[in-house]
């Protein structure tokens, strides 16, 4: 798909952005507007389906999952603006509706799902040009957008592009936050201890702000650092890039 | 019970705020891991080339596999030609009653046994001991286990959990004529004094096997400190005991796994030894066994080999690179599964080999990170068989192929998801709670303590973004 192909998208919002980071959201639309992109975004969405699919309930995510194949249906991009939900419509999908009657249908949906920051980088080739005050950010890139849609590039990427900005990353990068959807209440000891560890070490990073672009991770870290009374600006990537690049909101 | 330590789903949450608790246990595992990771990035620097031989490994697994019946065939008769004499097992008390037969034919007395993960498996060395034997483990690692009276902790490096004050003070105490010392050279010096004496008077050596090589009727033994070698050659009666999974096709296949296998699990190019058996001694030979006998145990193999997504189970090649890139693994330590697999691959074979009812919960300590499936040298993949298994351990399908399906099923947490399901399954229903939600956070539920004991209150948004959407069709209308 190259970039004269693409006037039209949807946009699969996530539950997590719905009801914890709507800017994030909000920030999403304007990224890609400002592309020249429309923005569909089905008002009939709810959630991916991810957190039974991950407990084992395959009836309940498949229930949801249906819906969302036949409400993405126009064969456009559909951009996520999280790994890990990306990563349930590209990946998971179509193991899970490979005996339903939509299992073609989930098949192109997950063929034409890019995760925000890959369209943005890879299909868009956006130019992004810094309108911010020096700073020196710490990004965290969860595992599913890391992993299973092999993105970090991609986000880092675009931060890359912005002037005034320091990039680095926690050490021990590529280990998980702890958060895991369900596993975080399901075995809460072990997600504290992922989840302490991640904290020292975006602590100790010396950053003057966190950007994640999953929310699950995002609410795990910045829920522990408040707690621990030592928080920094925590934002979605695409909220920080919006942000920089002189949009206001 | 063969093939746990404990009950392992029994307990489990205690085990787990033992291990966590547990400072020093924590440290110890961090710093290995750490290491381990490092180790075996610096053996692959080019992740291409690493790529490939992955997909050659699972290649070379996924073709033997397709084969097994036929290769196990090949392999029996290549074996008996070459003078080896191969039994079946179905369960472990067979294989043990097999290799406690075997040891009485030959009158046995002196036994010594290399590493082996299909021993501890079928509970080898309980079972010799309720039969009169006593097996002395060879491998460093083992036998320091076996001393302390303690099972491994991880499948390559069985000691890992100990530190050398605590094997200082151990060989002190039980090893006579021993001073304390914390030199590792001479407490390594001390070990293989004893296993020398012991290599020299056995007259059983008992061994696992790492791969068996159908074609030529060859069983592949990989090692670093000789002891699988001693314990093979030196005593006049070997007994090789194996899965029957772990079976190749051709010699040919064996270069590629010897790159995967010790660069996966140690961070070594290659291993001190690859021993390569093709029989007993011949009568111009001056050393070597008199009898060879290959055990092959299915235990509950067949049955994961009938499902086609779990068959990749199968693939395993034992090298241990999953639990060394686990956060859960690192955190916990072998011991806290309470299985002789732990670890993202225990997780996904216990449940398999010895039922959902039993082991079940286990599946419920990951979270879905990935990172043992991309650490895999054959590409098993990981996070899908733990998430297929938990789905096995809640579905009410009667015809569910794993055995104990269904038993991890609770009734409330099937009602939240069916209660989850018909809220997001109905658009209006769905924006009706997130409007509470965000509007009166107050009234929502509160979270559970499990998350906020250390996490701060999860704040909904004024506004969701449904909410802003829609206003914003209604004043700033697209072209």
């Amino acid at each position: 798909m190259t970039k004269a192909a693409v006037d039209r998208v949807y946009l699969f919002g996530t539950c997590l952005i719905d009801v914890f980071h709507p800017e994030a959201g909000m920030a999403t639309v304007r990224l890609l507007e400002r592309e020249g992109v429309e923005v569909i975004f089905p008002p009939e969405q709810t959630c991916c389906g991810q957190p039974p699919y991950n407990s084992g309930y395959d009836d309940q995510a498949r229930t949801v999952a249906r819906q969302v194949v036949e409400r993405f249906a126009e064969p456009i991009p559909v951009i996520v603006p999280s790994g890990s939900c990306a990563g349930m419509l590209r990946h998971h999908y179509p193991d899970l509706l490979a005996d339903d009657p939509l299992a073609d249908a989930a098949r192109d949906l997950a063929a034409r799902t890019y995760e925000l920051h890959e369209f943005l980088h890879r299909i868009l080739a956006v130019k992004l040009e810094d309108h911010g005050e020096p700073v020196t950010v710490v990004m965290h890139t969860a595992c599913s957008a890391r992993r299973e849609m092999g993105v970090r590039e991609d986000g880092l990427a675009l931060l890359g592009q912005l002037a005034n900005v320091t990039v680095c990353e926690p050490e021990n990068a590529e280990a998980c936050c702890g958060f895991g959807g369900t596993f975080a209440v399901k075995m809460p000891e072990i997600s504290v201890a992922m989840a302490s560890d991640k904290c020292q070490a975006v602590r100790a990073s010396g950053a003057d702000q966190l950007l994640s672009s999953d929310c699950g991770c995002l609410l795990n870290i910045d829920g522990m650092l408040r707690k621990q009374g030592n928080a920094l600006p925590a934002h979605h990537l695409a909220t920080f890039l919006w942000e920089r690049t002189g949009g206001a909101s | 019970m063969s093939g746990f330590t404990s009950q392992p789903d029994q307990d489990f949450g205690v085990r787990i705020h033992e291990a966590l608790e547990d400072a020093e246990l924590r440290e110890s595992f961090h710093g290995a891991m750490t290491f381990l990771r490092e180790k075996r990035r610096s053996q692959f620097p080019d992740p291409d080339a690493l790529e490939n031989l992955r997909d050659s490994g699972a290649a070379i697994r996924d073709r033997a596999l397709a084969k097994l019946p036929d290769l196990l065939e090949q392999l029996e008769d290549r074996c008996r030609h070459n003078g080896i004499q191969v039994h079946w097992a179905e369960t472990s008390d067979e294989a043990n009653a097999i290799i406690t037969g075997l040891i009485q034919s030959v009158h046995g007395q002196r036994i010594v046994k290399g590493k082996s993960m299909a021993t501890e498996e079928i509970g080898l060395n309980t079972a010799l001991e309720a039969a009169g034997f006593t097996c002395l483990e060879s491998d460093m690692g083992e036998y320091i286990v076996q001393q302390a009276g303690e099972t491994p902790s991880h499948i390559i490096m069985p000691a890992i959990h100990r530190n050398k004050a605590s094997i200082a003070r151990q060989f002190a105490d039980q090893i006579p004529d021993t001073p304390y010392t914390e030199d590792v050279d001479e407490l390594i010096g001390t070990g293989r004094r004893v296993l020398r004496q012991a290599f020299a008077h056995a007259d059983v050596g008992i061994s696992g096997v790492n791969f068996a090589i159908a074609e030529t009727g060859t069983l592949c033994l990989v090692e670093n400190e000789g002891n699988g070698r001693m314990s093979t050659t030196v005593p006049d009666t070997h007994i090789a005991v194996m899965g029957i999974e772990k079976v190749i096709e051709k010699l040919a296949d064996l270069p590629d796994l010897m790159r995967l296998l010790p660069r996966s699990a140690t961070g070594q190019a290659i291993t001190t030894y690859i021993n390569l058996i093709s029989g007993p001694r011949r009568d111009d030979e001056c050393d070597g066994p008199r009898q060879v006998h290959l055990v092959l145990v299915d235990n509950g193999r067949s049955r994961i080999y009938a499902d086609r997504e779990l068959r990749a189970t199968l693939r395993c090649i034992r090298c241990g690179a999953c639990m060394n890139h686990c956060p859960v693994y690192e955190r916990l330590g072998g011991h806290a599964y309470g299985t002789v697999y732990p670890g993202p691959i225990g997780q996904v074979v216990m449940p398999q080999l010895f039922g959902l009812d039993k082991a079940g919960k286990l599946t419920q300590a990951c979270s879905l990170n990935g990172a043992c499936g991309e650490a895999c040298p054959v590409r098993i993949p990981l996070p899908d068989l733990i998430r297929r298994l938990r789905h096995e351990g809640v579905t009410d399908d009667p015809a569910s192929p794993v055995r104990g399906h269904g038993r991890q099923r609770q009734a409330s947490e099937a009602l939240i998801w069916r209660v989850w399901a018909t809220i997001h399954a109905h658009p209006r229903l769905y924006r009706l709670v997130t409007r509470l939600a965000t509007r009166s956070r107050r009234l929502l539920p509160p979270l559970p303590r499990a998350w906020t004991a250390r996490r701060a209150r999860l704040e909904p948004a004024p506004r969701s973004f449904h909410e802003q959407m829609a206003q914003r069709r209604q004043t700033e209308p697209r072209p």
